[in-house]
């Protein structure tokens, strides 16, 4: 008896939208991806300074193909609902 | 209180029975949608207010899609035609726009000779999504008009009709096949992984992650404005008095994320705009 109201009273606790969950898992890679390639970009710079509007610009373009992957999380959470 | 008078209440003055009555209709509505409330996907599906249920549907976002069309036009025209010589503060500063895009943009990626065709499309497509993305922002207006899909799809539907046509021309059906599905320098037996990927990316994954990512951006920060200032109405009129300091935190950072709004909104337009650059390139480039 005093189990499964235990139970009840944990499974009443996490009732919600697991999709929330799903998006905080979903910005870990591209988190990481971020890091490494802005991080990289920065060792470049430092490096190069004369190349770096070259390199600023390639990094953005990444930044753009990195970001749609995070955002991929974000989309599926609405629509998988 | 004589028993005559508690039967028949009056109001001291005329105006206070229908004040009184709006501020209990006021009162009771807001009861209704008392507490906090985090903002949802319906946010961006307001009730349209005319043509409901037709293709032409006018609400909210169509709105604001409306007014900012109005002013990029007129904002161009005007420059346009009052240009001088010896440009004003405001034909500097939209000679500045064209001209980031023309050098920063089109002939960064493209090179001198083929950017000149492409510069128009470049520049219609910055200028908007900019315009389109900095609404999230304004006061008033405070939803981006590219945060349903409909309008970064027609932009993004564009920006694929533009680079496969650049491609066909410049090498051929064949040749733009078989460049962009046939990468050299690989190993035969690889074609058989590798060409299914760089097909499904050519033809619908560049044009889809174009407006999904322009789409969940501006979605994404919607929702996080929304989530801070909501917050902070809830902690300032509701919470219990000692959870109020919360809102000045929330109202903080709400301030701090319209600024990074400021930014992504610039960020998304000059990345929307460099990929298709990069598109087009990519379809210009035969390789060897």
């Amino acid at each position: 008896m005093a189990d499964s109201t235990l139970i009840l009273a944990a499974a009443d606790a996490v009732s919600g939208n697991i999709a929330t969950l799903g998006y905080g898992l979903a910005v870990l890679g591209p988190g990481i991806g971020l890091g490494i390639l802005i991080g990289k970009t920065v060792e470049g710079m430092a490096r190069q300074p004369e190349v770096s509007g070259q390199l600023r610009t390639t990094m953005f373009i990444g930044i753009g193909f990195v970001e749609v992957l995070g955002l991929l999380g974000l989309i599926t959470g609405f629509i998988f609902q | 209180m004589p028993a005559g008078r508690r039967r028949h209440p009056r109001p001291h003055d005329p105006g206070e029975l229908p004040l009184r009555s709006v501020a209990t209709a006021l009162l009771l509505s807001a009861d209704g949608q008392s507490g906090f409330h985090a903002p949802t996907i319906a946010d961006f599906f307001p009730d349209p207010v005319l043509f409901a249920g037709t293709w032409f549907e006018f609400g909210r976002i169509q709105f604001v899609r409306m007014v900012v069309a109005v002013f990029l036009a007129l904002l161009f025209v005007l420059v346009a035609r009052r240009a001088t010589l010896v440009p004003g503060r405001l034909q500097s500063g939209v000679e500045m726009l064209l001209d980031f895009v023309r050098t920063g943009i089109a002939e960064d990626i493209l090179g001198k000779k083929d950017a000149k065709r492409f510069v128009p499309l470049l520049t219609t497509l910055f200028v908007s999504v900019l315009g389109f993305n900095l609404t999230g922002v304004i006061p008033g207006l405070n939803i981006a008009g590219t945060s349903r899909i409909g309008l970064p799809l027609v932009l993004a539907l564009w920006v694929y009709v533009v680079y496969l046509g650049a491609g066909v021309r410049k090498q051929g059906v064949g040749g733009f096949l078989r460049s962009s599905l046939f990468p050299p320098g690989v190993p035969p037996f690889l074609y058989v992984l590798l060409t299914p990927v760089e097909f499904l990316q050519v033809f619908v994954l560049r044009p889809a992650t174009l407006a999904l990512r322009l789409m969940a951006n501006m979605m994404a920060g919607h929702l996080m404005l929304v989530l801070c200032f909501s917050a902070t109405a809830y902690f300032l009129l509701e919470a219990a008095p000692a959870m109020k300091a919360f809102g000045v935190l929330t109202f903080a950072s709400g301030m701090v994320m319209t600024l990074f709004e400021v930014f992504v909104a610039v960020l998304q337009a000059y990345i929307f705009a460099i990929l298709t650059a990069v598109y087009i390139s990519m379809s210009l480039t035969e390789e060897h």
